[in-house]
């Protein structure tokens, strides 16, 4: 579930003293008043939502509605102008193993010179830590991810030989792998074969079922309500936020899609203007 | 003609710094190459030389660590301009490459012949390099005299060879993706600016063999190589080593060699090492594994050598078919018993397969002896006919064929004339799986959208 506004405040969230008994309650991800800016150019305007333990929930909104950068703040890939976030209460820094991320499947070459298996070996590189190799236990396990994303016969393939869908397959079995508790994922059914999207929702659904949660930037609205929990409507600020049932309704949805927010964009290159005559 | 010019003494220590020179540069080349980022060997080999200025400067002498230091901090400086001008400039790499660089190399220029002109620090010199010198200048190390250009390179090889072992996941995952790597807490910028470092002490260390030029053909172009050899990381950094040495082997022998065909004396080792890799990249552009010319040519030839026997078999077993169900009808109307044998009775000339399938006739002729002689087909009186062996391979070809125009009319909504080119073209490359994929996907009936019945599946041990 998702809610417009975190429960409990940023201090009251961050106590350290109740992290044990409280752990399975702690929301994987709290997002307060977040601001992102592109060479001054806010992309997100005070977002703020919450994500409940154990669900899948959407982000959905139009082009530029700043959905990647969304997740990339999140992970601290870019700076963030304000705004405060949590990762099971804590600093994403000091909770970094607990979170995996799946990239857009165009964010990477597809012509490099690696194996799927090795693709998949990536998402143990953070256990395996600084300077030591990939050993035979670690191989094991990657072949274990690609088996439950059905693709093991194309283990020693080069990746240039995958269709769309085992692309996405290969990340999704290099996100098994890396075994986080919160899945950030950029897209991982677009552009993908009905069979693939089944396989993807199916194991989306397990892990939901092992308590973990993804936050998936997801394209299709029309399969919204059958795959996931909540929905995030996004368009540079959060348009609503909430379970799928209560939230996703055509009035938001027009308001998710109904344009840019022209004025925002207005207003910030007229004080771009003013800033330059300063 | 030949090596009539060779000394030990002399050659023998050229190659070596020629070798270790070139494998060094090129094993940081790889990632150099992979990163899309491959001018910045060339920017930091012409960066470091308002270090060199400086350090000269100060010290008032040409050689030593001051020297050294100062040139791969230029380096660093460089490459920390290079990223910041991308960063917060938003100008994009290449380009903020292009003003660095040539800023750097204009400086250092107008530092050396001003501050430096009267002594011996030479632009061409850092531009050509001078290899042929290696073995003037040495040290004594263990009783061993050996050139300090040797040395150096030696170091610098065992120094990115150890970089490229220890941090190879690292390299690896930082090269792929960045985001997750990042995400992951391995600093891609840590990286980036280890991998920099190293580039500019290559640089450096290679500069007096053979010159700044030389540095940034050895860091892309065995790289480059090698990436057409090759679909591993691993195996791109066996194959650049490799031909990076095979470059500079060839390149002395051949500055040695043949200028001498032409009545000349020894040219550039540095230079024929250049040509030598160029030469290199265009063999491997050929026979490349990868993405070779003429391992494509001959895919291509083999895939149409197998086009045009499927077609053939395909003619036969359809002819087949025909004669049978001619011959069922007749016997339905006269009362025999079917025969086993009428299969076999429908020979085909060589003349009647090349009209109907648009091949030449000595093309055609080609492929059935190709056919006869791997036991599909045989001669039958003027004609020839299918053996078992070929029937099977036939029969899963017509399979495929009818299971895709079933597929395409009733899944993909297409219309019944424009199937019989599509499946005509899939059928060579329809598997087992795929056709078992096929039958599910398809209702469970027995003809194809033309009416004609498709054959079963093939018992696979049936001999």
């Amino acid at each position: 579930m998702v809610s417009d506004r975190p429960a409990t405040s940023p201090h009251s969230a961050s106590n350290p003293g109740d992290l044990g008994a409280n752990r399975p309650m702690l929301s994987p991800l709290q997002v307060w008043d977040l601001t992102v800016a592109y060479q001054r150019t806010p992309v997100l305007w005070d977002v703020a939502f919450q994500v409940e333990p154990a669900s899948l929930v959407a982000v959905v909104g139009p082009n530029g509605a700043g959905k990647s950068t969304l997740l990339r703040a999140i992970l601290n890939l870019i700076p963030r102008t304000s705004g405060k976030i949590q990762i099971f209460g804590d600093e994403f820094s000091a909770q970094r193993r607990r979170v995996g991320y799946v990239p857009q499947r165009e964010s990477v070459d597809w012509d490099f010179p690696v194996s799927v298996l090795d693709v998949v070996t990536m998402g143990l590189y953070r256990e395996i830590g600084w300077l030591w190799p990939v050993r035979k236990q670690h191989r094991a396990r990657a072949m274990e991810a690609l088996n439950q994303v059905g693709i093991a016969d194309l283990a020693h393939r080069q990746i240039s030989h995958l269709s769309g869908g085992q692309q996405q397959r290969t990340f999704l079995a290099r996100a098994l792998a890396q075994n986080a508790d919160l899945y950030l994922m950029d897209e991982p059914l677009a552009a993908v074969d009905a069979a693939t999207e089944l396989a993807i929702i199916q194991q989306l659904r397990a892990m939901k079922q092992q308590g973990k949660t993804c936050v998936v930037i997801h394209h299709d609205l029309q399969t919204v309500p059958e795959y996931f929990d909540s929905v995030l409507l996004l368009n540079m600020r959060v348009v609503a936020s909430g379970p799928v049932a209560e939230v996703f309704t055509p009035e938001n949805l027009q308001k998710t899609y109904g344009g840019r927010l022209t004025l925002l964009d207005e207003v910030s290159s007229a004080m771009r203007r003013q800033e330059k005559l300063l | 003609m030949g090596l009539d010019g060779w000394i030990w003494a002399l050659d023998g220590w050229i190659l070596v710094a020629a070798v270790l020179c070139a494998v060094s540069c090129s094993l940081l080349g790889n990632f150099l190459v992979l990163r899309g980022t491959s001018m910045l060997g060339d920017a930091i080999s012409h960066a470091v030389l308002p270090g060199l200025a400086v350090a000269f400067w100060i010290s008032g002498s040409r050689s030593g660590t001051g020297m050294f230091v100062a040139a791969v901090a230029a380096a660093v400086v460089t490459v920390f301009l290079i990223e910041t001008l991308r960063r917060s400039a938003g100008v994009d790499r290449g380009a903020s490459m292009g003003v660095v660089f040539t800023a750097m190399f204009a400086l250092g220029m107008i530092m050396i012949v001003q501050v430096a002109d009267h002594v011996d620090l030479d632009p061409n010199c850092v531009l050509y390099g001078s290899i042929e010198l290696t073995p003037l200048d040495q040290w004594e190390i263990a009783g061993w005299l050996i050139p300090k250009a040797v040395v150096t390179l030696g170091v610098t090889l065992l120094l990115n060879g150890l970089f490229v072992a220890l941090f190879y996941k690292e390299l690896l995952l930082t090269t792929f993706d960045s985001d997750l790597a990042d995400s992951m807490g391995f600093s891609s910028q840590v990286i980036h600016y280890g991998l920099m470092t190293l580039v500019a002490i290559t640089a450096v260390a290679s500069f007096e063999s053979v010159g700044s030029v030389l540095v940034v053909a050895m860091m892309v172009v065995p790289p480059a190589s090698a990436l057409m050899m090759t679909d591993r990381l691993s195996g791109m950094l066996a194959w650049s080593a490799g031909l990076a040495a095979l470059a500079a082997i060839m390149g002395h022998g051949s500055a040695i060699v043949v200028p001498s065909w032409f009545g000349m004396g020894s040219t550039l080792t540095s230079g024929m090492m250049a040509v030598s890799a160029g030469g290199i990249l265009i063999v491997c552009g050929l026979v490349g594994s990868r993405r070779g010319l003429i391992t494509r040519w001959v895919r291509q030839r083999a895939f149409a050598a197998q086009v045009a026997a499927d077609d053939v078999l395909g003619f036969l077993f359809r002819l087949e078919e025909r004669a049978k169900s001619t011959v069922l009808t007749t016997a339905a109307t006269t009362g025999q018993k079917k025969s086993e044998s009428i299969t076999a009775q429908n020979p085909a000339t060589a003349a009647q397969l090349s009209t109907n399938l648009g091949q030449s006739l000595p093309q055609c002729l080609r492929v059935l002896s190709g056919l006869v002689r791997r036991g599909e087909v045989e001669p039958s009186g003027s004609g020839y006919c299918l053996t078992s062996a070929g029937r099977r391979r036939a029969q899963l070809l017509v399979r495929s064929h009818r299971l895709w125009e079933l597929y395409l009319v009733e899944q993909a909504q297409y219309e019944i004339d424009r199937i019989h080119e599509k499946a005509e073209a899939w059928e060579h490359v329809t598997d087992e799986s795929m056709r078992e994929s096929l039958d599910r996907a398809t209702s469970q009936t027995a003809l194809d959208p033309h009416g004609s019945q498709i054959p079963p599946e093939v018992e696979r041990h049936n001999q």
